[in-house]
């Protein structure tokens, strides 16, 4: 019974903190935490925003990043998806700015060549050793 | 002996890769996301005002013929408290100085500069980092140098402190040429 009155006179309170929080903090941006209506480019949007790197937490996606930053830029995203802009296009526009550092998917640069050659020349490299062996084998048997 | 040696190919690849792995560990995770609009010029954008006291900022009309900083802040933001004071002595010396309040509110921009001092002429708003992206820019403080064709010169990233003032004059007197 005490317990209730006390919160019926913690009730006023309550009333008077809503708008005090409702100056300081700006509502998140528009589209950051609500799909589009299109899930066709709700998908198109959101595999982008796996790949954009956050700028506040560095080893996140945009997509999975809380910081104001990263949902400033999810709901620019799917803005500009909304309005038919192409995903690589929007890459392109924050590359332009960022740099390749702002996207997950590797680039054909030329630092970026061994990494694209490596696997070519270790599986060259297996299976000429694989070839020699079965080679040497037959040999034995033989 | 040289079958042997070939054996230890894998080992020694293995280490190799350790060890580029472990000086990866170490190195430092934050990396400073320099802007590669300098250089450039300014995106156009019209933003509301962000205070009762100063106009609205247009990037638009930022090729006026003078050189100007354009510092990014925030009300919410600690170390642009901190940066207020080097600011204002900057602009007491003449430097023009726009501001860009990032996800603020009116009442909150109004605070801060009454608080920490007003050294701008004009601000504006970006309520949800718009231009902030146009610019890459990467968080807040930072402050750009903007020349009078409204070309951007330089990027100063975190708060401007009492060293980064002659760099930053200087930079001004090399927009001016």
């Amino acid at each position: 019974m005490s317990r209730a009155l006390s919160l019926l006179a913690l009730a006023p309170l309550l009333a008077l903190a809503a708008p005090v929080q409702a100056q300081t903090a700006l509502p998140p941006a528009p589209y950051a935490d609500r799909q589009l209506d299109d899930p066709a480019l709700e998908a198109k949007a959101t595999a982008l925003m796996h790949t954009i790197r956050c700028l506040t937490c560095q080893s996140q996606s945009i997509a999975d990043s809380n910081a104001s930053m990263a949902s400033d830029m999810r709901s620019e995203i799917r803005e500009r998806i909304a309005r038919g802009e192409e995903p690589e296009a929007i890459r392109g526009w924050l590359i332009e700015r960022y740099g390749d550092w702002i996207s997950y998917k590797p680039t054909a640069e030329p630092i970026l060549w061994p990494l694209w050659g490596a696997p070519i020349l270790l599986l060259g490299a297996g299976g000429a050793l694989a070839f020699r062996r079965i080679r040497h084998r037959r040999k034995d048997q033989s | 002996m040289k079958r042997s040696l070939i054996l230890w190919i894998p080992l020694a690849g293995y280490l190799v890769f350790l060890g580029i792995a472990s000086l990866g560990l170490n190195r430092e995770q934050q990396t400073v996301i320099e802007s590669r609009m300098i250089g450039k010029e300014i995106p156009g954008i019209d933003l509301p005002a962000a205070s009762s006291t100063n106009p609205a900022l247009s990037t638009k009309e930022m090729a006026d013929g003078k050189p100007r900083l354009l510092n990014i802040f925030a009300s919410w933001c600690v170390p642009c408290a901190a940066e207020a004071p080097v600011l204002a002595q900057m602009a007491q010396q003449g430097v023009r100085i726009d501001g860009v309040a990032i996800r603020d509110a009116r009442a909150d921009v109004d605070a801060f500069l009454a608080r920490h001092g007003d050294p701008f002429q004009r601000i504006g708003l970006d309520a949800r980092s718009t231009l902030q992206f146009y610019l890459g820019s990467s968080g807040v403080p930072e402050t750009f140098v903007v020349d009078g064709k409204g070309v951007i010169r330089y990027q100063h990233i975190g708060a401007v402190g009492p060293q980064d003032v002659d760099t930053l004059l200087a930079k001004l007197r090399e927009a001016e040429s």
